[in-house]
């Protein structure tokens, strides 16, 4: 193979004369940049004549240097490279905390009707009347799921929720004459966005110890609360997979001391249509639409992240929001004093709505029901076929829809929790959340989801023993050299960080450097 | 239940397994109080067809972009997506896969991100690129923040020309602070932002085209920031015009924010869309969000990682740069294989096309009386005066099937300056029929 500068392979695979080094038909590919060029197009468009230009003499004078493909050389590189992912679809994927469940393609194909898709968030209200009622719509299943007051559907993601959902409280505890309250309760078990929205809304974060089951301590939650605490951040279920077994109180001890309790949504899939968080005392929450509601994960997003709010906390709901007017719906895009104001563009993922409510009336009250059992009856199913081989740091209560494992199974057999994941990869299943949440030693995160059959988990519980007594019977080698049947062996990461090669660039513009 | 493996046989067995009596001794740590106490006011499961009914009911409520003459724009466009865009992005492989935190079975979105980030910084004649954000204007709450880390300054000026939306969002992020300067809007195109900046500057924002359509003097601004030792954050809404407008990058911008949305990517009503950033190589762990860099494998074969997370939330929690958690991958997918598509003969040949469309709309608007064009400049969109209040003109307009574009005081109630104001957008789709039919219809009304 032939080196560059900063020892780059130039070359694709070891065999360095083919393109073939992955697998028989699962070929490596190059660069687009290393096969397309500036003259190919995949789209026919007219050549136009701009003889009277009203660019102002802003026009591009430098060459873009942008490669581009037939449409048949699209479609290879794309699939191709496609061919290289594990997915939901083609495996389990029991990642901890990111609930990968089964993308119905029936949510795909509603998406795609023109009448939602083909529509621009700033046409007239009176053309958009179908869009407006499935907002309502939409809100309605969310309210009623959680039993809260309001909700707020414009936030991108998760943690973008999470963002409003703190900056409500803020504006609440505001409006309260309560601005000095500058401290914000986080559990040590908590979801990294937690600490990072607290801190960026100006918060100072002060953790509140688990017990030794797991759970947050009623009274370690009274013994951190004071009159500077504006609110407490709660996931629940918990990153541990359990429930919160004293959350009412905890509820309870936060109000009476005039904060606001904010709970962390990520795991509503274990609990949609069993337990609804209004009823436990919230008055905040984000649901991961892309998570609970399987609008897909497409590599990384896009998400959604609507707001539950409670009575308390609507007043400060941001714009847009959808309101009954006297000729059908309306949006409100602007209010006078709005305390809170927009935290997006626009209206949110429309398009994350139609796949979730396509799957909301799918499944019904009764099925979502159904589909959260599930799925902490897979998860427990995981917990009792592997507890003998592997060691539960949290055996007090049932798990909820993930399974948490420690490490210390794995003591003195020269094998880590990484090692362990990567032969995983070689018995075909994604890894398992690894090393979160941060309170367990090596922590292994399982979370089948309600869409994984009983031979499905047969079958994965039976390479996770199997692999586990191999572990212990000291053949650490298989573990330490995997994978080697995945599209590339063990990558370097440091590397990545410490010489970071963040975009293509023509091998000879590359400085130049000795071999 | 079609989407549930299990029978109820093996629901039983599996409680055998774990020894437990039933499916409530699993949520024996909620508290009775909250269990099921409660029937949802909410329908029964439904078979396939009737959910379909249903939606395509809601759907046919609403007027498509494609069902007659459009002109909507301001800060979203209609644009043409290829058929192989839709279909790639639809592969089970890259839909429903996760965030690649295991490199080695995900190569084939690294591979993707890392030509994504490559494709982004070419446009914007920028040195790097991140694997994208949610959407351009939380794209540019993040610049400003990044602005501010970067220079240990304070003091953000948002020029009058920055999309109204993208300032209240930059509101939202930066609430308690007093040090946020935003310049009326100025719908003739003429800007004071340059004499505001000072010593305390950390960066001025920029939009170009900006939110009226008139393209905007970035050298200078960059010359006037760099002066102070403030940063130039350049935003653009249609990253389609980069196919014809220097790249800001070669113009001195220090962070690039743009709505990605225009390539690959549907209307949707507003989202999902697609943030892009880029900037200088010295502030990359300056620059939030995900970066996909190359490495090699154990075998030295060239791979993919996602790379310098220390930045982020998971690993420095209240101490990380931003909240983000996840990204646009799907979206960015979608304008990779968009953009890769084009090429740059097809970029340049499709941003040709979107002005020389917006040109013959100008002139065809211009021609009606009534009708004043406030643009000297422009790239694919542009505000028009009319003699009266734009949004019952808009709406009289829609009644008759023209979606002619966005009154401006839609985006700026209260402010009487805009109340005639009516912003315009042409792209590759705009036919001459459909400028004849706006140009009839306007005519009318406003006669």
């Amino acid at each position: 193979m032939s080196m560059n500068t900063q020892g780059r392979p130039t070359g694709i695979g070891t065999g360095g004369s083919t393109n073939a080094s992955g697998s028989a038909l699962i070929p490596d590919e190059p660069l687009l940049f290393e096969i397309g060029d500036t003259e190919h197009s995949g789209v026919d468009l007219p050549e136009v004549e701009l003889s009277n230009d009203r660019l102002g003499g802003f026009g591009r004078q430098t060459k873009l240097d942008l490669a581009g493909l037939t449409e048949p050389e699209a479609m290879r590189h794309y699939v191709r490279l496609s061919r290289m992912n594990h997915s939901i679809d083609s495996g389990m994927y029991p990642l901890g905390s990111c609930t990968m469940k089964h993308n119905p393609r029936l949510n795909e194909k509603m998406a795609r009707l023109p009448g939602f898709s083909d529509i621009h968030p700033l046409q007239p209200v009176s053309t958009v009347q179908g869009a407006l009622e499935l907002m309502n719509e939409l809100s309605y299943w969310l309210m009623t799921l959680t039993n809260t007051a309001a909700v707020a559907l414009s936030p991108k993601a998760g943690a973008h929720g999470e963002l409003l959902g703190m900056m409500a409280i803020k504006a609440a505890q505001e409006a309260r004459g309560q601005s000095h309250r500058r401290i914000v309760l986080v559990p040590e078990s908590a979801h990294g966005t937690n600490p990072a929205t607290a801190a960026f809304l100006g918060y100072s974060v002060k953790p509140v110890p688990a017990k030794d089951d797991g759970t947050v301590d009623v009274e370690a939650v009274k013994a951190a609360l004071s009159p500077e605490v504006a609110a407490i951040m709660l996931t629940n279920p918990n990153t541990c997979g359990l429930f919160e077994p004293q959350v009412i109180e905890i509820a309870k001890a936060i109000h009476d001391a005039g904060a606001f309790f904010y709970c962390d949504g990520a795991n509503f899939n274990a609990i949609m249509g069993v337990v609804r968080p209004g009823d436990l005392g919230i008055d905040a929450m984000h649901i991961n639409l892309h998570k609970t509601f399987s609008t897909p994960h497409g590599g990384g997003g896009p998400g959604a992240g609507p707001v539950v709010l409670s009575e308390a906390l609507a007043p400060f709901a941001p714009v847009p929001f959808v309101r009954k007017a006297e000729n059908g719906l309306e949006l409100v895009e602007h209010v006078e004093s709005q305390a809170l104001g927009r935290v997006t563009a626009f209206h949110g993922q429309m398009g994350m709505y139609v796949r979730a409510l396509t799957y909301m009336l799918s499944h019904g009250a009764d099925g979502l029901a159904q589909a959260a059992q599930d799925a902490v009856l897979n998860a427990n199913y995981v917990k009792a076929r592997l507890e003998h081989l592997f060691s539960v740091p949290f055996p007090d209560y049932p798990t909820m829809h993930e399974a948490l494992f420690d490490d210390s199974f794995l003591k003195d057999t020269g094998v880590t929790t990484l090692d362990f994941a990567k032969a995983l990869i070689d018995e075909g299943f994604h890894p398992m959340t690894m090393y979160f949440p941060l309170v367990v030693h090596g922590a292994m995160l399982i979370e089948p989801t309600e869409s994984e059959s009983k031979q499905t988990l047969d079958k994965f519980c039976d390479v996770m023993a199997e692999l586990a007594q191999d572990a212990k019977s000291g053949n650490s080698a298989r573990f330490t050299a995997a994978p080697v049947k995945a599209p590339r062996r063990r990558l370097d990461e440091t590397r990545a960080a410490r010489q970071p090669i963040l975009k293509w660039e023509r091998p000879e513009e590359l400085p130049q450097a000795a071999e | 239940m079609r989407y549930l493996p299990h029978s109820a046989h093996e629901r039983a067995d599996m409680l055998g397994v774990i020894g437990a009596p039933d499916i409530d001794a699993l949520f024996s740590a909620v508290p009775k109080a909250a269990l099921k106490n409660f029937v949802l006011d909410l329908p029964a499961h439904s078979p396939e067809f009737l959910v379909e009914a249903h939606m395509r009911a809601l759907a046919g409520k609403n007027h498509a972009a494609g069902d007659g003459p459009f002109f909507v724009g301001a800060g979203a466009y209609r644009h043409h997506v290829p058929a192989t865009v839709d279909h790639l992005i639809q592969r089970s492989e890259w839909l429903t896969a996760y965030t690649p935190y295991q490199p080695e079975i995900s190569q084939g979105t690294l591979q993707m991100l890392f030509e994504f980030q490559t494709q982004v910084a070419k446009i914007t004649g920028m040195d790097v690129a991140n694997a994208s954000l949610y959407d351009g204007s939380t794209g540019t709450a993040e610049a400003v923040l990044m602005a501010r880390r970067i220079t240990k300054k304070n003091k953000i000026i948002l020029s009058g020309g920055l999309h109204p939306h993208y300032r209240d969002v930059v509101k939202a992020y930066l609430k308690d602070d007093a040090d946020l300067v935003c310049l009326s809007p100025s719908p003739q195109g003429q800007g004071d932002i340059l004499d505001k900046i000072d010593g305390d500057t950390a960066a001025i924002v920029i939009q170009t085209p900006d939110f009226y359509g008139h393209l905007r003097n970035l050298k200078a601004a960059a010359d006037a920031a760099h002066a102070q030792g403030a940063l130039l954050i350049v935003v653009i809404t249609e990253v389609v015009s980069l196919g014809l407008l220097e790249a800001p990058g070669a113009l001195g911008a220090d962070i690039v924010v743009a709505e990605g949305q225009s390539i690959g990517n549907a209307l949707n009503f507003g989202g999902p869309y697609l943030g892009l950033m880029a900037t200088k190589k010295e502030f990359i762990r300056q620059m939030p969000g995900r970066l996909c860099g190359e490495t090699v494998d154990a075998d030295g074969n060239r791979g993919f990682v996602l790379t310098l997370s220390t930045r982020e939330q998971h690993i420095r929690r209240e101490k990380a740069t931003s909240n983000i958690c996840t990204n646009s991958g799907l979206c960015a997918l979608a304008f990779s294989i968009h953009m890769s598509l084009l090429g740059e003969a097809g970029f340049v040949r499709l941003a040709r096309l979107n002005h020389a469309n917006a040109i013959k709309l100008a002139d065809a608007l211009a021609a009606i009386s009534g009708v004043e064009v406030l643009n000297k400049t422009f790239f694919n969109e542009m505000t028009i005066r009319v003699t009266q209040p734009a949004a019952s003109v808009v709406e009289r307009l829609a009644k008759r099937g023209i979606l002619a574009g966005v009154p401006a005081s839609r985006l700026l109630p209260g402010d009487p300056e805009v109340e005639n104001l009516i912003i315009l957008a042409a792209t590759e789709l705009t036919t001459d029929t459909d400028i004849a039919a706006l140009s009839a219809a306007l005519t009318e009304e406003l006669a």
